[in-house]
């Protein structure tokens, strides 16, 4: 297994915080690797590091065998980097920004025109090619912006909350282009909220919490650890929530879940017999369930399991 | 996914076909980049024309006001005010647009561009020195726009074209390299806006504690020995003497050596914290 990305007890602080607090990471050169925490937990922090816009304070960290302080150019050859907010000139047009980014990396004025265009088509922002990157849509901003990072093919991408803001559609199109360039053979190394997502493209995933690493493995592995399988109750009557819980918490000794809404209810179980136990006992009650399914823990389930609160504050259903 | 009216990305077969071209190339040369990122300067004129309404309307805006409002009272007429006011109001047109500087780059970095700059392979301080390329531009206009509108009042060069044009040229050295300072500014704020809030506080005394507008000899001794020191002085001074063909040696020099010496300590600054992390 050849490393792609390999931290060290990477620790950084601004003032007093400590952003990250000894991160260690070994990346699989050519996979999809998933960071993933809520907001502050130093995911952003981790991923600058790595695409040299910060130095640690201690640690070492490495991509591709360049350590990214002593060698930030030869790491800034092989990587790529898409921020969090649209790196691109708002008032260019986004051919005129891929150009940009194309001389920068060394190509001539023909070949930056030429890969640009290139680069419009397969993104289909062939038609907003002569507009201003202003008059852009969200959706349309993400992909100019990870247009912008494949100018110069990189061997590592990193991408920074790729879909935090999109509509659907838009991150449903975010997921496909990045599947595309893993199936490339580069390294992406990506940061997210959302565990869906993370389940969805990434081969294995580390959760990080206040700068630390709470657990790392497949995601199938991070929900084995959580061990057992689960039920999810969706109520009829939102307002019956808190009696749902204290009633499966007495049915079945503990076990309850972090709900990901109001109207659902989610418990740990041993067994299927216990299912039917909680769902008589909610019949019994006269809590009226809408849909009840049995299946594996979430990754929701296996973030509240490793640090005791949910991975989005405000958790709201994913449509 | 079905796609409809909204451009829908291309498939993950023409992403791929982008990506197999193992197309990274050599790193840009230092010129080259310099040059790029002048380009962008450029076109963000072009796409944002009325970023240039400071670059023009202001300075027509003073060159009116000022040679009308005080040339009667000052020098007898608002033609023979005028003559003396058209090299300050270069001056000062000048050094008010050097702020821009400032304010670009934070907005560059603001936005995350800088991010990206940073993130690539090419000579660190060329962002930085592209948009300063940008900036000639825009000093250039806008000398260019006083002196039409002041030869349309009457002014009337002493020194000839040869004087003008090496006026126009002290004043952009000087501009270039006062920039610094407020691209150090423009690192060290939170937003565009407190940028310019900041600089003007050191513009405002800078370019109306100076001989501008007012010969110096009619000021309190005090503020002749503030006024007298105030490198903006010397560069009005300068330019009064090119423009109309007098013996200005010393006051260039001055010019040129205060000039070297901002950039000779700002510039290693702002590349410190250009390199710096935020």
């Amino acid at each position: 297994m050849t490393i792609a990305i390999e931290t060290i007890g990477l620790t950084k602080s601004f003032g007093e915080t400590r952003a990250v607090d000894g991160i260690d990471l070994r990346i699989r050169h050519g996979s999809v690797y998933g960071l993933l925490g809520p907001n502050g937990a130093g995911k952003t922090t981790t991923i600058r590091i790595l695409a040299t816009l910060l130095k640690p304070d201690s640690g070492t960290a490495s991509v591709l065998g360049h350590d990214v302080v002593r060698q930030a150019a030869a790491v800034r050859q092989k990587v790529s980097l898409t921020g969090q907010y649209a790196s691109v000139d708002e008032d260019l047009t986004g051919h005129e920004n891929l150009v940009l980014v194309g001389r920068l990396v060394g190509l001539r004025w023909s070949q930056a025109k030429e890969r640009a265009s290139e680069l419009l088509d397969a993104f289909g922002l062939a038609d907003a090619a002569k507009r201003q990157v202003r008059a852009y849509s969200g959706g349309m901003r993400r992909r100019i912006d990870i247009a912008a990072s494949l100018v110069a093919t990189p061997e590592v991408l990193f991408l920074d909350e790729p879909t935090s803001g999109l509509d659907p559609r838009s991150r449903n199109q975010v997921w496909d282009i990045v599947r595309a360039i893993a199936a490339q053979g580069a390294t992406v190394l990506l940061t997210t909220q959302y565990l869906e997502e993370a389940d969805r493209l990434a081969e294995r995933l580390a959760v990080i919490d206040k700068g630390r690493l709470l657990a790392e493995g497949t995601s199938r592995e991070l929900k084995a650890s959580v061990g057992g399988s689960a039920i999810h109750v969706r109520l009829k009557r939102p307002e019956q929530q808190a009696e749902a819980k204290d009633l499966i918490t007495k049915t079945l000794g503990n076990g309850i879940l972090p709900s990901s809404s109001a109207a659902t209810v989610s418990a740990r179980i041993a067994d299927t017999g216990q299912a039917a136990e909680i769902l008589t006992a909610l019949a019994h009650r006269g809590i009226a369930v809408g849909e009840f399914t049995l299946g594996s823990p979430s990754l929701d389930d296996v973030f509240f399991a490793l640090t005791g609160h949910a991975a989005v504050e405000a958790p709201e259903d994913d449509p | 996914m079905t796609s409809d009216a909204i451009p829908s990305p291309g498939s993950g077969d023409a992403i791929g076909r982008i990506l197999s071209i193992r197309n990274r190339p050599r790193d840009p040369g230092a010129l080259s980049a310099v040059l790029t990122l002048a380009w962008r300067a450029m076109l963000k004129i072009k796409h944002v024309p009325f970023q240039l309404f400071d670059v023009t309307a202001f300075p027509i805006m003073f060159t009116l006001l000022f040679t009308f409002l005080f040339g009667g009272a000052l020098e007898g007429s608002p033609r023979a005010y005028v003559q003396y006011l058209v090299p300050g109001i270069l001056v000062q047109t000048v050094v008010f647009l050097t702020v821009y500087t400032g304010v670009g780059l934070n907005t560059d970095i603001t936005k995350g561009l800088f991010d990206r700059f940073r993130s690539l392979p090419m000579w660190q301080p060329a962002p930085v020195l592209g948009a300063l390329a940008g900036d000639l531009f825009r000093y250039s206009l806008a000398s260019a726009i006083v002196l039409v509108v002041g030869l349309i009042l009457g002014f009337r060069p002493r020194g000839g074209p040869a004087g003008v044009l090496l006026a126009v040229a002290l004043i952009i050295v000087f501009g270039l390299c006062l920039s610094w300072l407020w691209i150090i500014i423009g690192m060290l704020v939170k937003s565009p806006e407190s940028v310019m809030t900041t600089s003007f506080l050191f513009l405002m005394p800078l370019t109306f504690a100076s001989d501008i507008f007012v010969k110096i000899s009619t000021m309190p001794a005090w503020l002749q020995v503030i006024v007298g020191h105030n490198p903006v002085t010397r560069l009005a001074t300068a330019s009064r003497g090119l423009i109309h063909g007098q013996d200005v040696g010393s006051d260039i020099l001055w010019v040129l050596v205060a000039s070297a010496a901002i950039v000779a300590v700002a510039a290693p600054v702002a590349m410190r914290m250009y390199h710096r992390e935020r």
